[in-house]
């Protein structure tokens, strides 16, 4: 185990803001990719509801 | 056109037809996205708590395993789009196309998530989250290239005449992917060289297994982030079919 605690954890022995920072913006940009993928589907589907 | 080859064309193109391909599409989707999501749990335990501190980086190296799997995904995607858009050109079948058209977003993602983590991996490693290296620069055209086939697919109402257009422009800029590739053999730079090479690999086996298992969970992602972009492309063009009516119902 690298870790003795959380804190040590969320350190990351002192590069926390790089290391957090890729991997934070990652996650939000693909759960985005996720959302807009979910809404378009269903603005798709409302079309064709419509016509 | 002998007559086995023309029965194999026949099975291979009846999967292009829309309504078969989208149900298809659908079915699959629900397991790349639950290999993605596996794989991802398993290669960040593995590369959080496994894998040991780098004697050189210190825990900065820990971005790799997001870094190195989107930037390989951004050109395999690439490659991919292009393969798509020359089918579309050269058979003129609507759905290598949509592929091609469904393909760039996820890429560009990849790209920018490369550019991304690269910078804040470069800052602590360099001294600087950007330079004008040769990586970097390809890398960073890469990116445009994906918007620019957005950008000019969107801006032509007629699909097909969009389709045509921008897969010349994929087919064009197909020509970046080596670049980046050989980019750190060819120039002097700044950028490591390559963490895997024909006989071995430069890291320790932990580090390289988390590595190898990002690179299959973002492989599977953007295969279920494709396929479900594809569906929506399919509804979105062929919206006045009877097909596309029986799916809504």
């Amino acid at each position: 185990m690298n870790w003795t605690s959380v804190e040590h954890f969320f350190a990351m022995g002192g590069y926390g803001a790089y290391v957090w920072g890729a991997y934070g913006v990652t996650a939000v940009v693909l759960a985005l990719e996720v959302f807009s993928l979910r809404a378009r589907r269903r603005r798709a589907r409302a079309q064709i509801d419509r016509t | 056109m002998s007559a086995t080859s023309q029965s194999s064309g026949f099975t291979l193109f009846r999967y292009a037809a829309p309504h078969v391909f989208y149900p298809l599409a659908g079915r699959l989707l629900p397991w790349f996205a639950a290999l993605a999501a596996v794989l991802a749990a398993i290669g960040l335990y593995v590369g959080f708590f496994v894998a040991p501190t780098d004697a050189q980086q210190g825990e900065s190296y820990r971005i790799i395993f997001i870094h190195v799997p989107a930037a390989w995904m951004a050109m395999f995607l690439y490659v991919t789009m292009a393969f798509w858009a020359g089918a579309g050109l050269v058979f003129n079948t609507r759905l290598s196309s949509m592929m091609a058209a469904a393909t760039a977003p996820t890429g560009a993602l990849m790209a920018f998530i490369a550019l991304w983590t690269g910078a804040l991996w470069g800052r602590p490693t360099w001294g600087a989250y950007w330079v004008w290296d040769a990586r970097l620069t390809s890398t960073l055209i890469l990116l445009f290239l994906y918007l620019g086939f957005i950008a000019l697919q969107a801006a032509i109402d007629d699909s097909r005449r969009a389709d045509k257009a921008a897969g010349v422009l994929a087919l064009v800029g197909v020509v970046n992917v080596p670049i980046i590739y050989f980019s750190v053999q060819w120039w002097n730079t700044l950028h490591q060289g390559a963490s895997i090479r024909p006989g071995g690999a430069t890291m320790a086996a932990p580090m390289l297994a988390a590595m190898l298992v990002m690179v299959f969970a973002f492989w599977m992602y953007s295969i279920a982030a494709v396929l479900a972009r594809v569906r929506a492309v399919l509804l979105e063009r062929e919206k006045r079919s009877a097909w596309a009516r029986d799916v809504v119902q």
